[in-house]
């Protein structure tokens, strides 16, 4: 009756092979290398790259121990920490500015099990040390902008089909035009129609008023506050990649904040820099009205233009500057600084997108002789960084920008306009930063703990249940191997938490086994057989085990359902240790259990330790 | 070996009056702390920056404070963390600096005026991801109840369900009761470790409740007392055990886990502690008194009884 069916230990044979594959690579360590992107993400890499960094490698006789090409990036790696910081320095130079060469850890697992996807587990950044932000996008500022950006261009096809208007202007996401007649209103609106089909249009007429309300639909809104968290991520992996940093994880979270993770970052505050920068560019036109100078003096701000602002520049002057937005940074596909060849001063390129180019060909054929002012803004502060006067149409989307003040402003500019501004503003709203050496600390005190629990536990085990309790010990440390597997196979982030969930599942774990082996006393203190003592044994425990792990299983989906970052780790493990602990108690420790004992038919006596037996009762 | 050799069962429920007055007063002491003293949260829900930096000898925290003094950042607190060396210090919300700028200063700052100062942690939280992270926590742990209750009125009664739950919160009440009397920090992984002892808690009582429930099916006759009774002593043996095993993990915790894990440990060590004592003593007198009895869950598993009728 104690005989487990062949395929179950097949199964758990299988199982057992399975996990060996997937537990292997966590043993074989890691070797420095280097890795090379090139800096613009999302850009391929191909073979002749790889040749010239196998060339400059073996110019300078640094042994590699091989050249991995992926899509994206090439994996150099190297045999000493050494080499990793020469090898980096020379193939930076050699490759150039246009690729970004940073330094990274690769698991020295043999290859056929990389490819089976067989990794080590996945260490969370309070493990390995890094940087972890959390972002706020501010969507709302993207849909103003949007609506800036409609408004002019309403005004342009406006005013070039000659359609009368008193004024457009605009509450929020809400666009509103007053027209001088119903007829006007009405080519007005076909003419809005063109250009986006999905506004939602509200007339109103009152006090001899005729007002055209345009709506921005719920549908658009959508695709607008998608389309600039979609443009920040893009920003953010251009931003990340100019700060070298082998791994990053920059991933959307919810509906308007980011993460950004960056293991094995030191320099926090350069990141911070880089990351937080919430420049948004914006290019618009000098207001050139004749009007009163009085205006740029404090207190005679009601004296503004409606249609103006004013700004100042980076020598305190102040500009007034239309409202109408012709660009914005988006449109900027690259930049980069320079020098001028008539005047020697510095400069930065910028070059264009199709749409930008064609709307910046327009305007400047309409404002020859006028200034266009580029404004910068940056944490609500806006300032203009230069505003030069336009004199010529330009037509292929390459502008120059003068006045920088000199190389150093130029590269800063160039940088962080190439970097791309983005499409709405953002803020870092939680920092969980980890150094290095308290990532490696983080690891020894996690698997000390485990450690030292988990030897504490199989001597209690086996000294209080004998054999049972060395088939406990043994259940219970094929079920630490299942669970490293498990973790190792999805790649699930480990973090200390997780750590102390490992230790914290080998001890609920043993609950399992010890429910089965006082099961099994207490059916030879009533007087059965040891056969049918072990048989009703598990039978009777089954239930109890499946009750108090569905228990816990609810509360480990709570933490992970509403638990972010160490908290999902620790999760994770939980859950994962109840099912895999579920397994071993189960099939494993039974089918030793029959192959031990299933065999002898008449078994007198079970290793089960001392039972007292009970007279009564 | 066996640890219990008990000839007849324990009367547990004999001092099922005490134990209520003991378990009422405890929780009664927890509640008063919780309200009076508070939980000492830390910056995960509150909001605020917490700096875990290290210096190579003593750190000077008298310097310290003076430094962060002269760079205009008041009401920080400056403490040493675990050995002399090490300094935890924490800031509260800025209103005119950003999070990412705070943490930045001070360690531009500390470093300045001795560096060989190095920043091993830096967690900083802003005021609206602290009440998030506040709400989440108490989702969770709503969930989890009410999780717990269904589940165990589907497999039980309502009245184990009840009884589980009170024990439950008893044990939980009493974790934040030590956590607000001693003012330990109170962040996101103790209440992990909270909600941990849920599960785990409801465990031991889910284990106690199916032995009553198969003593209900053998013991038509007994009194209920009597057939509680005898669940208990006849799983001390397995309770012992258990949580033997598992404060054994958490004690190895205590001794190599560090500063992170000692706080989540201390909370799994009382949670452990006062989840023995209230399966045993604060739910299964609750499931007596609100009349659970042989009629309630004898004849609900047709299955079980089969099997028994074959032994």
């Amino acid at each position: 009756m104690n005989q487990s069916a062949r395929w179950k230990y097949l199964l758990i044979l299988t199982t057992i092979l399975l996990s060996i594959i997937f537990v292997i690579p966590n043993f074989y360590g890691e070797s420095p290398a280097i890795q090379i992107m090139p800096i613009k993400a999302g850009e391929k890499i191909d073979t002749s790259i790889l040749q010239s960094i196998e060339k400059v490698l073996e110019k300078s006789e640094i042994q590699n121990s091989g050249l991995i090409l992926e899509n994206f990036r090439i994996k150099v790696k190297l045999k000493t920490a050494e080499d990793q910081l020469k090898a980096k320095g020379l193939i930076q130079k050699a490759l150039g500015s246009q690729y970004v060469v940073a330094l990274n850890l690769i698991s020295n697992s043999p290859n056929w099990l990389s490819n089976m996807g067989a990794l080590p587990m996945y260490l969370g950044l309070d493990l390995r040390g890094g940087v972890h932000f959390l972002m706020q996008v501010d969507l709302s500022k993207a849909l103003e902008k949007t609506t800036a950006s409609y408004l002019s261009q309403f005004r342009t096809a406006l005013r070039k089909e000659k359609i009368g208007y008193f004024d457009a202007t605009k509450n929020n996401d809400v666009m509103q035009i007053k027209f001088k007649s119903k007829v006007e209103l009405n080519k007005g609106k076909n003419i809005i129609r063109g250009i986006n089909n999905n506004f939602v249009f509200k007339e109103i007429f009152v006090n001899d008023e005729i007002i055209l309300k345009v709506i921005i639909s719920e549908q658009t809104k959508k695709s607008i506050t998608e389309f600039a968290i979609k443009q920040n991520l893009e920003t953010l992996n251009n931003r990340v990649n100019e700060l070298g940093v082998a791994e990053p994880l920059i991933q959307q979270q919810g509906l308007d904040r980011i993460v950004i993770q960056l293991p094995g970052v030191q320099d926090t505050a350069k990141a911070k820099e880089i990351l937080g920068r919430t420049a948004t560019l914006e290019m618009r036109m000098v207001n050139e009205d004749n009007f009163n100078q009085d205006i740029f003096k404090e207190g005679n701000e009601d004296q503004i233009p409606v249609n103006s602002e004013i700004f100042p520049d980076r020598f305190g002057n102040n500009i007034l500057v239309r409202k109408e937005v012709i660009l914005t940074g988006e449109r900027i596909t690259n930049a980069g600084p320079g020098v001028d060849q008539q005047s020697g001063q510095s400069v930065v390129s910028i070059t264009l997108d199709a749409k930008g180019a064609s709307i910046f060909k327009q305007v400047t054929r309409e404002n020859i002789n006028k200034r266009m002012a580029l404004l910068l803004i940056e944490k609500n502060v806006t300032e203009v960084v230069t505003a030069p006067v336009i004199k010529a149409e330009i037509g292929a989307g390459r502008v120059q920008i003068t006045g920088m003040a000199n190389t150093q402003e130029a590269t800063d500019i160039a940088l962080l306009l190439r970097a791309g501004s983005l499409a709405a503003p953002m803020e870092i709203i939680e920092e969980r930063t980890v150094g290095p050496s308290m990532g490696k600390e983080n690891i020894s005190r996690g698997v000390q703990s485990t450690l030292w629990g988990f030897v504490a536990i199989i001597t209690m085990m086996a000294i209080y249940y004998m054999v049972f309790g060395v088939i406990s010990v043994i259940t219970l440390s094929v079920n630490l191997f299942f669970l490293v597997a498990l973790l190792s196979a999805l790649q699930a982030t480990l973090t200390l938490p997780g750590l102390a969930a490992i230790a914290l599942t080998l001890g609920m774990a043993i609950d399992s086994s010890v429910l089965i082996n006082e099961r099994i006393r207490d059916e030879i203190r009533n007087g059965n057989t040891p056969q049918a003592s072990i048989s009703m044994g598990y039978k009777m425990a089954w239930g109890t085990i499946l009750d108090s792990n569905i228990t816990t299983m609810i509360a480990g989906l709570a933490l992970f359902m509403f638990g972010s970052g160490p908290i999902k780790g620790f999760a994770v493990v939980l859950v994962l240790g109840i099912l895999t602990s579920m397994f071993s108690a189960i099939f494993v420790s039974r089918a030793i259990v029959n192959y031990v004992y299933g065999n002898k038919r008449q078994k007198s006596k079970l290793s089960i330790g001392e039972i007292f037996k009970v007279d009564n009762n | 070996m066996e640890i219990f050799r008990v000839k007849k069962d324990i009367p547990f429920m004999k001092y099922s009056k005490l134990s209520a007055v003991i378990s009422t007063t405890v929780f009664i002491l927890a509640v008063f702390f919780i309200l009076i003293r508070g939980l000492n949260l830390g910056v995960d829900f509150t909001g605020g920056t917490m700096m875990e930096v290290s210096y190579p000898e003593a750190a000077n925290i008298d310097d310290i404070r003076q430094t962060l003094r002269d760079i205009d950042i008041e009401n920080a607190q400056v403490q040493n963390f675990g050995t002399e060396e090490d300094v935890l210090i924490r800031l509260p919300i800025r209103e005119d600096l950003s999070i990412a700028e705070l943490s930045e200063q001070v360690s531009t700052a500390l470093k300045l005026s001795n560096n060989l100062m190095e920043v091993n942690r830096v967690e900083s939280v802003g005021s609206q991801v602290g009440d998030e992270l506040y709400e989440n926590g108490a989702l969770a742990v709503l969930f989890v109840f009410i999780g717990i209750m269904l589940y165990l009125t589907m497999r039980f009664e309502w009245r184990f369900a009840i009884a589980a739950i009170i024990a439950n919160m008893h044990d939980v009440i009493i974790i934040l009761g030590f956590f607000a009397f001693f003012q330990w920090e109170f962040n996101l992984t103790v209440l992990a470790a909270v909600l941990a002892v849920l599960g785990y808690s409801v465990n031991e009582s889910v284990v106690v409740f199916d032995r009553v429930r198969e003593n209900f099916r053998k013991m038509r006759k007994t009194a209920v007392s009597e057939v509680i009774n005898n669940a208990i002593t006849r799983t001390m043996s397995r309770t012992i055990m258990t949580h033997l095993s598992t404060q054994t993990v958490v004690i190895s915790m205590l001794i190599f886990g560090g500063e992170i894990l000692h706080n989540f440990a201390l909370a799994l060590t009382i949670g452990i502690l006062f989840g023995i004592y209230s399966s045993i003593m604060v739910g299964c007198p609750i499931a007596m008194w609100l009349g659970t009895n042989q009629t309630n869950l004898a004849i609900f598993n047709p299955e079980r009884k089969k099997e028994n009728k074959e032994l």
